[in-house]
């Protein structure tokens, strides 16, 4: 359910990032698709992949806003400074109970949690049949992240291989 | 291999590497194929064919490593390994649910065991063998030929 509302977020964004005229909400648009994407690796009970998403996508969007916008950020200042202010506060507010209710359902120091690894120690040969166990924890049980990784070579040796390409493909129309 | 001196290395290189190349290439492989039961899998065994491949060019040039392994060719079996890891995860769909392990596990510590991973083994393996040596390939081929 959440998933289904993730992934209609996700596309309304995206159609919102092609049509729309400024390029600033453009680019905000698409690192809301980005955020979104994170938020359903959560879902998907993939919480390394969520990770990387968000630091990628943290670093995606302040290089696309720095090299998109270079001069004359419309900033407003003037005007509106109670609803500005309030809706800060009110942000900080929940930013701060959120991360209460995060912090304490930390474990406590000296305690970790071992309960996935202990399934894994215990489990791994017989419900896989792998002896080795990195082997049965990164093609098995999280193969998922693996397809991910295997994603992100793919698309890095399609990138060298358009950006290496010195003579370029041409069109059949111009010559 | 064409014993051409103007491309290449010496002599000696050239005459290790003759030796030597096809063991580095067979390591590579067992380590692949080997995944489930030693350490190492599919990415340190593609990494290890792709030096195979590397070093047949460092030392006889690129026109005999690119005869080997032409540059479609290595884009066709990257894309031909990404696309077998993807449907051996869609394969187990037969089963009920995404990478869902459908093969038999067999006895732990044989050869044939652990149903579906020895198989995603050698699809990654041929991916990153193939993929690192195309990176590779790109490299030298393609910033030369202006």
């Amino acid at each position: 359910m959440e998933l289904h509302i993730l992934l209609i977020f996700m596309i309304f964004a995206a159609i919102v990032a092609i049509e729309v005229k400024d390029l600033l909400s453009s680019v905000i648009a698409v690192g809301a698709v980005g955020f979104a994407l994170c938020l359903a690796f959560l879902v998907l009970k993939a919480p390394d992949l969520a990770i990387t998403q968000l630091v990628v996508e943290i670093l995606c969007l302040i290089i696309l806003i720095r090299a998109t916008i270079n001069k004359d950020l419309p900033l407003v200042i003037e005007g509106r400074w109670v609803f500005n202010t309030l809706s800060t506060l009110g942000f900080i507010a929940v930013f701060l109970l959120f991360s209460w209710l995060a912090l304490r359902e930390l474990p406590r120091f000296g305690e970790p949690i071992m309960e996935v690894v202990k399934k894994y120690l215990q489990e791994g040969v017989s419900k896989t049949g792998a002896v080795n166990i990195v082997t049965a924890v990164i093609l098995d049980f999280r193969a998922y992240d693996t397809l991910g990784e295997a994603t992100v070579l793919f698309t890095s040796v399609i990138g060298i291989m358009a950006i290496l390409r010195r003579p370029g493909r041409k069109k059949n129309n111009e010559k | 291999m064409r014993n051409n001196p103007e491309t290449g290395m010496t002599l000696i290189v050239k005459t290790i590497t003759r030796l030597t190349v096809g063991l580095i290439l067979l390591f590579g492989i067992y380590i692949i194929l080997h995944g489930h039961l030693s350490p190492g899998g599919g990415f340190a065994g593609g990494v290890i064919v792709a030096l195979s491949f590397v070093h047949l060019m460092l030392a006889f040039g690129k026109d005999i490593a690119v005869s080997r392994v032409s540059k479609n060719l290595a884009s066709n079996l990257e894309s031909i390994g990404a696309l077998m890891f993807l449907s051996i995860a869609l394969l187990g769909f037969l089963g009920g649910s995404f990478f869902l392990n459908i093969l038999p596990k067999g006895t732990p510590f044989n050869l044939f065991s652990a149903g579906i991973i020895p198989l995603c083994n050698i699809a990654i393996g041929i991916k990153v063998g193939v993929g690192l040596f195309a990176i590779f390939l790109a490299l030298v081929v393609l910033e030369r030929s202006k």
